[in-house]
């Protein structure tokens, strides 16, 4: 509860707003950083893999996005318990600005993941247990969008978006198994294999960076949305009151 | 009586007085299931081996569209409000309130599914488990419908946002149901994939309730 009471600190949305401008300079520098070291070591300089050639490279945009899309369910999962737990003003803040973050990884994942398959298994599409579980992931996204769109107040939206977050993560679990299990009951002719047994240090490092960079890139863009939801929201109370009076 | 029982009861009268129009979503649920036939052709190989799908796809769309009918009419005549502002737990009244949805929507349905089975193909030997997996897994999809029901009650496109909503949500259920009916047709045992269904249908009896009852709250505010 004191590390609660702390963050309550960065409820007030001054603070927020001076805090988040002291951190986004560094967290885009990071994020250049990373993913310029990142993806000049994976895309140019890392190994061929060798069954796979060059087309592996693809490895290192998709695992992490992939990573990220997950990641980021959690994260709204979880600013959402916050905000309906203890009514921290700036969790369904998160939440909602961290959702279409999540809905844009989880896409670049799976179009990633269709432009490595069609090279590397002759097809776009295929209902492997781990790409119809980043599918349904994706419509969890859009409909969580598309109830904070169904509200007009916020306050109502937040709330009503914080439930349908937590039923939607305790589903995420039952959803993958049901899959992998739906997926093995239905085994294809071929057995497919993505990438190779273990992975070698030289791909491994350019993958952790990467996923380092994403993450990076989450923070920042989080911070900017953020940043323009509160002000968003400023600017329609603004405008209720210059219609009301 | 208590008002538990009550309020079925309610549900129940109110939903009789309705006539013809409960019958509906069976409706739906046999023209729809019997267009697969006009799409994929007459074949019998080819209806047996989608035959258990197609029934459940079509009652899950069937479902969907009979949720409105849960919290809608009574949001709209404020019956709603005084069910929230009673005594009584309000996750026990959603609960009623689902569980004479399930009586009056699923029900037919399951009892429409043999008539579906013969459209599609699939052998008589089929038609117990079908039964059987609706029985057990039609639960689950009042309960989730439930929650997505109170999300967007009052809303105005509340129907087509509640589908978005819902329908990932049932995807376990449909994975399982169909599992259990296609182990049974191929001689193997479907049981595993039944008991998921009924922890699924347990599942959803615990938490959609409290969720639903949230939702409620929050929507009549």
């Amino acid at each position: 509860m004191k590390a609660m009471s702390r963050l309550h600190q960065f409820a007030n949305p001054m603070r927020f707003a001076r805090l988040s401008q002291a951190i986004l300079p560094w967290a885009i520098g990071l994020t250049v950083v990373l993913m310029a070291v990142g993806l000049y070591w994976g895309l140019v300089v890392s190994p061929v893999d060798y069954q796979q050639g060059d087309t592996v490279r693809i490895m290192y945009v998709h695992v992490p996005a992939a990573w990220m899309a997950m990641f980021t369910y959690v994260f709204m999962a979880a600013a959402s318990a916050a905000g309906l737990i203890w009514r921290h003003p700036l969790a369904d803040i998160a939440a909602k600005s961290a959702a279409p973050i999540g809905a844009g990884f989880t896409f670049l994942a799976l179009v990633t993941g269709a432009l490595w398959g069609q090279p590397m298994w002759g097809t776009w599409w295929v209902w492997d247990g781990r790409l119809t579980s980043v599918l349904i992931l994706f419509f969890l996204y859009l409909g969580y969008m598309a109830l904070w769109q169904a509200y007009d107040e916020p306050a109502k939206a937040s709330r009503a978006a914080a439930i349908l977050a937590l039923v939607g993560v305790v589903n995420v679990p039952i959803i993958h198994y049901s899959v992998e299990w739906w997926n093995t009951l239905h085994q294809p002719a071929s057995v497919l294999k993505i990438g190779g047994p273990s992975i070698d240090p030289s791909m491994l490092w350019p993958l952790l960076i990467m996923a380092l960079a994403f993450n990076a890139y989450f923070v920042v863009v989080l911070l900017w949305r953020m940043r323009s939801e509160i002000l968003a929201r400023r600017i329609h109370i603004v405008l209720m009151q210059r219609a009301a009076s | 009586m208590s008002p538990f029982l009550q309020t079925i009861r309610r549900d129940l009268i109110l939903a009789r007085r309705q006539g013809a129009s409960a019958f509906l979503a069976v409706g739906f649920f046999v023209v729809a299931a019997s267009l697969f036939p006009f799409a994929v052709g007459p074949d019998p190989d080819v209806l047996a081996s989608i035959g258990a799908g197609v029934i459940w796809v079509s009652a899950l769309l069937a479902t969907l569209l009979s949720l409105d009918r849960l919290f809608q009419a009574d949001f709209e005549d404020g019956s709603l409000d005084l069910l929230v502002l009673a005594p009584q737990p309000l996750f026990l009244l959603v609960l009623a309130k689902t569980i004479a949805h399930w009586l009056t929507t699923a029900l037919p349905l399951i009892i429409a599914a043999p008539l579906l089975a013969m459209f599609m193909a699939i052998p008589p030997e089929g038609f117990a488990p079908l039964m059987l997996a609706m029985l057990i897994g039609t639960p689950a999809l009042s309960l989730i419908g439930a929650v997505g029901a109170a999300l967007t009650v009052g809303m105005r496109r509340g129907g087509v946002l509640l589908s978005l909503l819902v329908l990932p949500l049932y995807i376990p259920v449909l994975i399982f149901s169909v599992a259990s009916i296609s182990a049974a047709l191929i001689g193997q045992d479907g049981s595993p994939a039944m008991m998921l269904l009924g922890a699924l249908s347990l599942f959803s009896l615990v938490l959609a309730p409290p969720a639903a009852a949230a939702a409620l709250r929050l929507s009549l505010e």
